[in-house]
């Protein structure tokens, strides 16, 4: 009896343990960096600034928060990366301050953000500008020239060895050898790969006939893997990959094609990706404070890298409190300052915004005010 | 006071599971009635989930496959045949196997064995290419659904073996020393007292597995290059339940949200299905059991 206990016991630790090892990726709370001797004043919901979005701005954010905090060690800043649909959701109904999104909020939620954020509804500043490189591995290549239209049929599985004349035509000093192509995509859902497939679609329109998605095309053939690191893993171990992911996150053996705009080929790079967003028309028919940026993907601006993605800082125009907006401002221009930018290149290796666009986005996030 | 608090952790039990049941149905109701050309895929909700539940199917019955007979084995193995110290070290690591988390195991599937297994996938193209499973060409990372097959196999066998050497540890000695009394073989008399004896146990080990099996994210998500339904079990294609939630989960907004929870509705569905199964087979070879 004593022995099918002990079993008992055993199985019931067995099982036990095994359900505390399924639990696989919970949503990573950033840590809430209240830094030390960080004083709550008496009415702690002026000093205390709620956010929730984008995940691909999570590591700049957790920069600007240590930071801003640091600097103010009164305020406090929470940013739970849940996704830039739910942040804007979480926004226009007034469950946050600010939310970080990849893209700018369309009219119609504009239009609902008028309920919380009063009669000019809600801005859209771009803090967060990251490009986006196109990575292979070609053993004995290191650099590719490709245009959108090359790129376009190599992910749709059009283009399969990389001896085709397509690439042959813009690159004949490379030693292109006959291996087969094998497109890595993300399987996750991404802000990278809706700005990617944004580039395609606008960059080679007869080639990539899909909408602009952060989920890949289903239809296509290809490899995936989850997150940046995973498909930039992939392509490290696998001759003959190809994928997309942020510049920053792009090791060593790997080569980045250079992306042809107008008639010459640009590498990617930080000072491109700024170059680009800055060729970026503002969205007609707003708030003259909203920055929501229209990308030129098929600008011929030379020194131009249009495959980027912009990250947006969502705010609400004015606040019903005066606290509230003091805090919002203190934030805001401490992501955009020069300071703010270079703590997220540094944590993140995104490109900081050009001096131009951030001083538009500074004079933006000022405009905030108190609700009349 | 005692019957209280077992009575307590009972009713706690059968509530959490009711409320989990309760919001799960209540997220999903939106993905049943919106139109069929807002749910992705453009189909409506059965052409959306269908693949995904094969391919869940799929990668459980590839991992049991392996793990099962391997698991049974390495029971025996330990209860039966090693000495009495090599049995109980062995017992001891087969536990940690357990204790691995998930996600270590797919940064190990994804990393290092894909890679490995890229080879033999080639030669399964190249010769055995004729059978539907093994058509080709084959993936040229090796992120397949056999290789998370293979992952998830692994994680099984754990469960299996450990649970199965308990049982097999239980068989009455009379029996085991009353086959080899009439000449038995050892092989003859585990054959003859030990597995009539465990056969529910042993049920019960692989439905535990397959449960794990079914519910497995982290490790398929590193490891499977997810795709449309394929029969080909070596090139990328094929997509799991919970990867699938795993992996669009962060991002999902509105009525995708609610698609993912509907999915994940089904895979409840799905595994309290196994479990009633499980019961129903251990109930009824209870009374065939070697123990009576």
């Amino acid at each position: 009896m004593k022995a099918l206990h002990i079993g008992r016991v055993a199985v019931v630790l067995t099982v036990g343990a095994l359900a505390l090892s399924a639990c696989g990726t919970d949503n990573v709370v950033p840590p809430s960096n209240g830094g030390a001797g960080a004083k709550t004043t008496g009415s702690s919901v002026t000093g205390t600034l709620t956010g929730t979005g984008a995940t691909s701005v999570s590591a700049a954010m957790d920069a600007w928060m240590a930071g801003f905090q640091a600097a103010n060690p009164n305020a406090k800043v929470q940013y739970s990366p849940e996704g830039s649909g739910a942040g804007r959701k979480a926004l226009i109904a007034g469950a946050v301050q600010f939310a970080g999104s990849d893209a700018f909020l369309k009219d119609d939620e504009l239009t609902a953000s008028q309920a919380k954020c009063g009669t000019d509804g809600a801005i859209n500043v771009p803090w967060y500008i990251s490009p986006i490189a196109v990575a292979f591995n070609v053993p004995g290549v290191t650099d590719l020239k490709l245009d959108a239209s090359t790129i376009a049929k190599i992910f749709r599985g059009e283009i399969k060895n990389w001896n085709d004349p397509a690439i042959k035509a813009s690159n004949a000093d490379a030693k292109l050898p006959d291996l087969a192509i094998t497109p890595v995509h993300r399987s996750d859902n991404s802000g990278t790969t809706q700005n990617f497939t944004d580039y395609l679609g606008a960059a080679a329109t007869s080639v990539w006939t899909d909408k602009a998605s952060g989920d890949w095309p289903t239809a296509l053939p290809g490899e995936n893997a989850k997150g940046t690191s995973g498909v930039v893993k992939t392509v490290t171990e696998t001759a003959g990959a190809i994928t997309y992911a942020d510049d920053s996150a792009i090791t060593g053996s790997l080569g980045k094609a250079e992306l042809k705009v107008g008639d010459s080929y640009v590498p990617v790079s930080a000072e491109a990706a700024s170059k680009a967003v800055d060729q970026a028309k503002l969205v007609e028919g707003r708030n003259p404070n909203d920055l929501s940026l229209q990308l030129d993907r098929t600008t011929t601006v030379a020194g131009a890298y249009p495959a980027v993605l912009v990250s947006y800082g969502v705010f609400c125009s004015t606040y019903k409190d005066a606290a509230t907006v003091d805090l919002v401002k203190a934030f805001g221009a401490f992501a955009l300052s020069e300071a703010g930018q270079q703590e997220a290149t540094s944590a993140a290796k995104s490109a900081p915004l050009s001096a131009a666009l951030a001083a538009k986005a500074q004079a933006a996030v000022k405009s905030i005010s108190v609700a009349k | 006071m005692f019957s209280g608090a077992a009575l307590g952790a009972g009713a706690l039990i059968v509530a959490v599971l009711f409320a989990v049941a309760v919001f799960l149905i209540v997220q999903a109701m939106p993905t049943f009635f919106a139109p069929a050309a807002d749910i992705t895929g453009g189909n409506g909700f059965f052409a959306y989930i269908f693949p995904i539940v094969i391919g869940t199917l799929i990668a459980a019955a590839i991992a049991l496959l392996i793990a099962t007979p391997i698991g049974v084995a390495v029971a025996l193995f330990i209860s039966h045949y090693a000495p009495r110290k090599l049995a109980r070290g062995l017992g001891y690591v087969v536990d940690l196997l357990a204790a691995i988390p998930s996600v270590v195991y797919g940064a190990w599937g994804a990393s290092f064995l894909a890679s490995q297994l890229q080879v033999p996938y080639q030669w399964l193209a190249d010769n055995l290419g004729w059978i539907p499973i093994f058509a080709g060409p084959a993936s040229n990372t090796g992120k397949t659904i056999l290789t998370a097959g293979i992952v998830l196999a692994v994680m099984v066998l754990p469960i299996i073996a450990s649970m199965t050497r308990e049982i097999f540890l239980q068989t009455p000695m009379l029996h085991q020393e009353a086959a080899l009394a009439l000449g038995a073989t050892r092989w003859e008399m585990i054959r003859m007292a030990v597995l009539p004896f465990s056969r529910g146990g042993i049920i019960s080990a692989v439905m535990l597995g397959l449960g794990r099996a079914l519910g497995e994210t982290m490790a398929v998500a590193l490891v499977l290059s997810s795709g449309p339904l394929i029969a080909s079990l070596i090139r990328s294609g094929n997509q799991t339940i919970a990867a699938e939630i795993a992996l669009d989960f962060p991002e999902a907004f509105g009525l995708r949200m609610h698609e993912l929870i509907a999915a994940g509705l089904v895979l409840f569905v799905i595994t309290l299905a196994v479990n009633m199964v499980a019961r129903w087979i251990i109930n009824r070879h209870k009374e065939f059991s070697g123990a009576n």
